[in-house]
């Protein structure tokens, strides 16, 4: 019995996730600086969020809407009166010294989000509630040098870069989740494929694991069978792509179960999750609980949303996800499992793109919930990271439609482009590797595979045209899937005289 | 009855990172003691119908427009700080964190 399954069977798990979306106003959330990622470090820069003396913060009226929207969508009620809050804390990641933020008094509370997840029962749906929704700032990036994982060996200090600080950033916090059982890290992996094409939808956000602008943290305690009391929880940070969520969830469940196995108790503690290995590792334990002497934040006026401006953002709300999912199902003729499929592969959007770039719906999927999931998994990535766009798939699929692509040649496109060998039009130009159904070029290889092969070569002039399928699969081999199959077959059985 | 005891003044001074000396610990204890004293006042008068309040003008809803604005001249911020490197600001380095 594996241990996850061993755990499974004595404990139920609760989970609970912090979800960071870095929404995509043009300006920081408190300033007039831009918010480009990937530029030069400390060019977005200015005495507001760099916390200069004299300095005054005005909220970005976007970052206040898209928050109260995100908190529409996850239909949570929204505050009448909201105010921003100091956390003070000593890190250079914050020059302030403090992180505008919110405590007591969130914009968006008591909300929920419904995610399907496949059971052995068949699909089934997990309410998650939504305990808060939040609006604060993000942090500086900071650079290690030194250590293991440092840039520059035997130093010993941070760089910080401070672009990043002041972006608009919103928490999304949800109550502890109970019941789900062994699906518990599917549920948590479906949860934020839910919330992001839900953030995606709404255009708050470009909602990018592999940038950072969506980034989870992932609670979870163990309760043995029976009983009522929810164990110690641990938090687990760094979980940063839809496959680590699931990863780090079952790990942490594999993990606790034994210490509790083992008698031992579990320490209320931040872990990290670490990608290479997939399990979670021990963060440096805090000697005294965190005291952030939070307190209303002066120089922001409180938020006062009234009915009207909330029922005029309630109005421009796009359709949910699932109903989007299910009215493209219909356009593009996949049954509810395949979409379903291609949901959990977080593929919808990329399905979207390759079809309006010119591919069938059919051939869409087959590419990005196949041959491209395969490789994303090997790789231990989201589809999104891949180096291909839907624009190559579409590509390909007009090649492969044309004639000019088999299956095989296609995949060998992906590879390079993959390797970034360039688009598949120039990928085909330098590798060579367009269909040959060239006569000339062929006849060859036909003539080879004939005479290799001369039982079924025999059989065919006999009549047995099925038996033609040996010489083709020959001729295929030999030019390395290049060949024009129907070509192929034509010339076979024209040489043969059958 | 006190206020607030010793322990208290020396988690508040780590939480600021203020290094206070045992015989500082005693002197701030005893003032902060007064300013809580006199604060206490205002409890007197407030009752349950009076809110708690953090600001004064009364105003609420004050925004920007999403416009981006000319941030400051790298040079001229970096050349503030006390150390820099690689264009970014240089720090001690802090353990095991992020």
């Amino acid at each position: 019995m594996s241990s996850y399954s061993d755990a499974i069977n004595k404990y139920d798990p609760v989970l609970g996730l912090e979800t960071h979306v870095e929404l995509s106003t043009k300006s920081k959330m408190f300033c007039g600086c831009a918010t480009d990622f990937g530029a030069e470090p400390n060019t977005q820069t200015c005495p507001t969020c760099l916390g200069l003396p004299g300095s005054l913060p005005v909220a970005n009226k976007i970052g206040i809407e898209s928050t109260i929207r995100i908190g529409l969508a996850l239909n949570c009620t929204i505050a009448t009166y909201s105010r921003f809050a100091r956390k003070n804390y000593f890190y250079p990641d914050m020059p302030k010294d403090f992180q505008t933020s919110q405590y007591d008094e969130p914009l968006c509370s008591n909300g929920y989000l419904d995610v399907l997840v496949d059971t052995e029962e068949g699909s089934k749906n997990f309410r998650v509630e939504i305990e808060r929704v939040h609006l604060e700032e993000d942090t500086g990036k900071l650079t290690h040098a030194g250590g293991a994982t440092g840039r520059i060996h035997g130093a010993n200090y941070s760089l910080v870069d401070y672009n990043r600080a002041g972006i608009a950033l919103v928490e999304i916090v949800t109550k502890p989740v109970p019941d789900t059982g062994e699906y518990a890290p599917l549920v948590a992996k479906a949860y934020v494929t839910e919330l992001r094409d839900l953030l995606r939808g709404l255009g708050v956000s470009d909602v990018r694991m592999e940038e950072g602008s969506l980034r989870c943290d992932v609670n979870l305690s163990l309760t043995p069978k029976g009983s009522k009391t929810w164990g110690t929880r641990t938090e687990t940070k760094n979980v940063n792509s839809l496959r680590s969520v699931e990863r780090a969830i079952k790990s942490e469940i594999e993990r606790q179960a034994i210490e509790l196995n083992n008698g031992n108790t579990i320490k209320q503690e931040t872990r990290h999750f670490q990608e290479d290995t997939g399990t979670t590792r021990s963060g440096r334990s805090k000697e005294v609980a965190e005291e952030y002497r939070y307190f209303p934040e002066p120089d922001l006026v409180p938020i006062a949303p009234d009915s009207k401006w909330i029922e005029e953002l309630r109005s421009q709300l796009p359709e949910q996800p699932s109903i989007g999912r299910a009215r493209l199902a219909k356009e593009w003729g996949f049954t509810d499992l395949e979409m379903r499929d291609v949901a959990t592969l977080g593929a919808v959007d990329l399905i979207a793109e390759t079809i309006s770039f010119g591919a069938s719906p059919s051939a869409a999927r087959k590419w990005w919930a196949g041959e491209l999931a395969r490789k994303a998994s090997e790789d231990g990535v989201d589809l999104t990271v891949l180096k291909i766009s839907a624009k190559d798939i579409a590509r390909i699929d007009v090649l492969v439609t044309e004639g000019k692509l088999t299956d095989k040649l296609a995949r060998q496109v992906i590879e390079a482009i993959l390797i970034g060998e360039g688009n598949p039009d120039e990928v085909i130009a330098k590798r060579n590797l367009a269909v040959v159904s060239d006569d000339s070029a062929l006849l060859p290889a036909i003539k080879e595979a004939i005479e290799a092969n001369p039982e079924a070569a025999a059989k065919i002039k006999e009549g047995k045209v099925q038996v033609v399928g040996v010489i083709v699969g020959a001729v295929m081999k030999k030019t390395g899937g290049s060949a024009d199959a129907a070509k192929v077959r034509e010339l076979v059985l024209k040489t043969l005289g059958s | 009855m006190s206020r607030i005891t010793r322990e208290e003044v020396a988690n508040l001074a780590r939480l600021a990172r203020l290094d206070l000396a045992e015989a500082e610990l005693d002197e701030y204890a005893k003032q902060l003691e007064i300013i809580l004293e006199s604060v206490a006042k205002v409890g007197e008068v407030a009752t349950a119908d009076v809110k708690p309040m953090s600001h004064a003008t009364g105003l609420v809803n004050i925004f920007r427009e999403d416009k981006v604005e000319t941030s400051l001249d790298r040079e001229e911020i970096l050349k503030s700080a006390p150390a820099t490197e690689d264009f970014r600001f240089r720090v001690p380095r802090i353990l095991d964190e992020e």
